[in-house]
């Protein structure tokens, strides 16, 4: 889980960096985007950098389920018999949501890469102009979007904010002020790329990005 | 105090078990919850009634043999306290309590509200000692101990084995306990020359008991009557990395 989601997580920054160009216009933002295929070149041929790059994160993206799924199965089976009276469970709000959020998180990735890399879900879906697809993609009148987009993103923060904490208490956290300042560290990365991401569909939607 | 009582009733490792309501009065604030259900099996007893199995054995909260499920909480509603601990003045008059023994496979049922806490013994004869000179006491300045780490293992030698952690996690896992013991063991110069096939081997009879795998979820240390913290369990990850990577002391590598 800790090794597959570090992996992810890299992943997730260097992604929310990417969006932030398009506060820098249109044609810089579709510079990166294009640059994006480039990588490597002339080593690596076109696009290979970005295949090798999304056989990666296939390859972590599976393994991260697989984990979770040995993880919720031997759960499942540890406790064949339910408690009658069952507290919620008081860790905290992100550890409980472990499990469905990072479902909601796999719907929204499913429909993230139909929306805005192969551009099937989106109304303008011209590869060649990335700006003017995530412009028309947060539109004010396509509202529910941008709501889907939001709680997704929040699903992130909170699996983000336990999952943080949990890789570091994994690979071997284990002092006392250690433990307050993980806490502190899940706290605050999972705050500011919930910001990050979340700057781009408020500002097309506001207006800003246009 | 009148108290409407649903406590899970199972004849026997074979029976299906289910709640069953009894009504207890005149019970006193100042019982403790025990007393309290001893007074229920005197009056079950005297009215021909099968009294209610549950298990006790010192009643001052250091032996780890109480162990009820309380309104869905392990231990009761009071933090760092046992069942038997635990006084009725934490209840309000006409309260419905819900009583339940603790739920894990690898605790199955006896009777009632008995669990057979065996797996707990499997886990330390995996490597939950040290290699020590029998006989008597030593000197207990000849072997010198950090004071920090003196602290810290014995916070964990605090744990009593009663299995609260393993109850309230909502993976059913018994980490908290193991990485307990790993942790008292391995921060004190005689717990070294096992250090890495002990976790290795504690690890591996958890899992092999059915114990579900831990998420750092963190329920198990909210109700832990002995406060033994979640750092603990980082501890063990650390020692289980370093003994899965060097396996030092494995024969023939």
């Amino acid at each position: 889980m800790a090794v597959t989601g570090i992996f992810l997580v890299l992943f997730l920054i260097a992604h929310m960096l990417g969006n932030l160009k398009v506060f820098a216009g249109d044609a810089s933002f579709n510079h990166y985007a294009h640059w994006l295929r480039e990588i490597g070149a002339p080593i690596l041929p076109n696009v290979w950098f970005l295949w090798i790059m999304r056989v990666g994160l296939l390859v972590a993206v599976l393994g991260h389920i697989w984990a979770a799924t040995v993880l919720a199965l031997r759960a499942r089976a540890a406790r064949p018999v339910r408690y009658a009276h069952r507290k919620k469970v008081r860790g905290s709000y992100a550890a409980r949501t472990m499990r469905w959020g990072g479902v909601i998180i796999l719907l929204f990735v499913i429909y993230h890469i139909l929306d805005l890399t192969t551009g099937t879900l989106n109304p303008v879906g011209d590869p060649s102009r990335p700006y003017a697809n995530v412009v028309a993609d947060f539109a004010p009148a396509r509202w529910y979007v941008t709501l889907f987009y939001t709680l997704a993103i929040v699903a992130l923060g909170f699996h983000l904010r336990h999952g943080v904490f949990s890789a570091l208490r994994s690979l071997g956290q284990q002092t006392p002020r250690g433990e307050q300042r993980a806490r502190a560290v899940a706290l605050v990365f999972a705050v500011a790329l919930c910001a990050g991401y979340l700057l781009v569909p408020f500002a097309v939607l506001t207006g800003l990005v246009s | 105090m009148n108290l409407t009582l649903r406590i899970w009733r199972q004849s026997g490792p074979q029976d299906k078990g289910r709640m069953v309501t009894y009504q207890v009065d005149d019970v006193s604030p100042d019982m403790s919850f025990l007393e309290m259900l001893d007074v229920l099996n005197e009056r079950l007893i005297l009215a021909g009634e099968e009294p209610i199995a549950f298990d006790h054995d010192c009643r001052e909260g250091i032996c780890g043999m109480c162990g009820l499920m309380i309104n869905g909480d392990a231990h009761g509603p009071q933090r760092g306290t046992t069942a038997c601990q635990l006084h009725m003045r934490q209840f309000k008059d006409g309260d419905t309590i819900d009583i339940e023994p603790w739920r894990a496979r690898a605790f199955p049922v006896i009777k009632d509200l008995v669990v057979n806490r065996g797996a707990f013994d499997k886990i330390i004869a995996a490597g939950g000692y040290i290699t020590a000179p029998t006989g008597s006491a030593p000197e207990a300045h000849s072997v010198p101990v950090a004071k920090a780490n003196a602290d810290a293992a014995f916070e964990s030698a605090a744990c009593i084995g009663c299995g609260a952690c393993v109850a309230a996690c909502p993976n059913g896992s018994g980490m908290l306990f193991t990485a307990a013991k790993v942790t008292q063991l391995g921060l004190l110069p005689q717990g070294q020359p096992e250090r890495h096939t002990r976790v290795i081997g504690m690890v591996d009879a958890h899992d092999e008991a059915g114990f579900g795998g831990c998420t750092n979820a963190g329920e198990c240390t909210v109700v832990c009557p002995k406060g033994i913290p979640l750092t603990t369990i980082g501890r063990l990850n650390r020692d289980y990395l370093a003994a899965s990577s060097k396996r030092g002391d494995t024969p023939g590598t």
